[in-house]
């Protein structure tokens, strides 16, 4: 409308995102593909929003877009900390269509798949230099940890000074070793969970509180 | 730089890239050289490694070169970083990030490490 109004509007904007610097912090999910980045993105959305945020599949680069779910308010001891979750598309270094066609997907959608897979990695890359706070790394503890990936992408973090918590998934599975995971990286703090069943969620979301609040 | 230049596709040729000659590139030279090898199916060996951020773009740009019917990526190992070396956040204040370290970097579809300590990487390399 007028004048004024234009400037109310500028100056409450600017007061937002003053507040929102201050207070939002953007935590990034990262982790190889099918690390279970998407089902704990989900199950956090899920406890303190009530929504999801996408699609979870035992197919590799099932997220192959950074989704974000804004305002993510996690109470904890009387105190709340606000945060934007970022799900990221698995990162890795190779991409083969050929690995989908052992998944029953048609070579048509297996190309796309892989194409799209790759904007995904190159999308996760971006973000992780630019436009996050914070970082969540998922593991799959059934996995071995010692892969250059990991390697590479925690340095890249740690050079960016970005707090991260290792999160040790799939506890639930027999094969689980959380040991090798905190080995693996004995300079950060790892915190074992299953996403999938719900498993030490309370000290996933002290840790959160305490790490990204 | 030591370059063995070979042969017309009997042979697995290896680029060993010097700390030197890769301090007076650009990252993104750094990473066109590397990838330019890779493309031709060689395996680049550097003496002193790659930045975390170099690593990153590297990882991007290899991304965004992956086709269908070519180039699926890359296979990259490096010895993990020592810890107690590690200065933390006052030795990165004080530039004393450690990067060097040695990095073998080959297409993916013929290179597959086969044992990786913190001493020996121990790789096939198969022919195109
Ligand atoms: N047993 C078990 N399975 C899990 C757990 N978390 C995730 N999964 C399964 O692991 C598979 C991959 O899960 P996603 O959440 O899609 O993995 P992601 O890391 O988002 O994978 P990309 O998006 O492909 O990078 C799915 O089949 C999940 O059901 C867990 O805690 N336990
Ligand atoms: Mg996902």
């Amino acid at each position: 409308m007028g004048l004024f109004t234009d400037i109310k509007d500028s100056i409450s904007r600017a007061a937002d995102r003053l507040f929102a610097t201050d207070s939002q912090k953007r935590i990034g999910i990262y982790g190889p593909p099918n690390a279970g980045k998407t089902t704990l993105a989900n199950r956090i959305a899920r406890d303190w929003t009530g929504d999801a945020i996408g699609p979870e599949s035992h197919v590799p680069h099932e997220t192959r877009r950074a989704r974000r779910k804004e305002n993510v308010e996690i109470k904890r001891n009387g105190k709340s900390v606000s945060i934007d979750i970022v799900d990221t598309p698995g990162v890795t270094t190779k991409v083969d269509y050929n690995e989908f066609l052992d998944y029953d997907i048609e070579e048509e959608d297996a190309v796309r798949r892989s194409r799209e897979a790759t904007e995904g990695v190159a999308e996760a890359m971006h973000w992780l230099r630019e436009d996050v706070d914070g970082v969540i790394y998922v593991l799959d503890s059934t996995d071995d940890p010692f892969t250059q990936v990991n390697t590479m992408l925690v340095g890249i973090i740690e050079s960016q000074n970005l707090p991260v918590l290792i999160f040790a998934n799939k506890i639930d599975l027999d094969e689980a070793n959380v040991t090798r995971i905190e080995n693996a990286f004995p300079q950060h703090e790892t915190v074992e969970l299953s996403a999938l069943e719900g498993e030490n969620m309370d000290e996933v979301y002290d840790k959160i509180a305490e790490y990204f609040g | 730089m030591a370059e063995i230049t070979a042969s017309d596709g009997d042979g697995v040729q290896i680029d060993l890239i010097s700390g030197e000659r890769m301090d007076s590139l650009a990252s993104m030279e750094k990473i066109r050289l590397i990838l330019d090898g890779v493309h031709e199916g060689n395996i680049v060996i550097l003496e002193e490694g790659l930045s975390p951020d170099e690593e990153s773009k590297l990882i991007e740009v290899t991304m965004g070169e992956i086709n269908p019917d070519g180039f699926n990526g890359i296979e990259i190992e490096t010895y993990p970083k020592s810890k107690t070396s590690d200065g933390g956040f006052l030795g990165r204040l004080m530039g004393k990030q450690e990067t060097k370290k040695l990095t073998v970097i080959g297409p993916a579809n013929q290179i597959e490490t086969l044992h990786k300590d913190e001493t020996l990487i121990s790789a096939l390399v198969s022919r195109q």
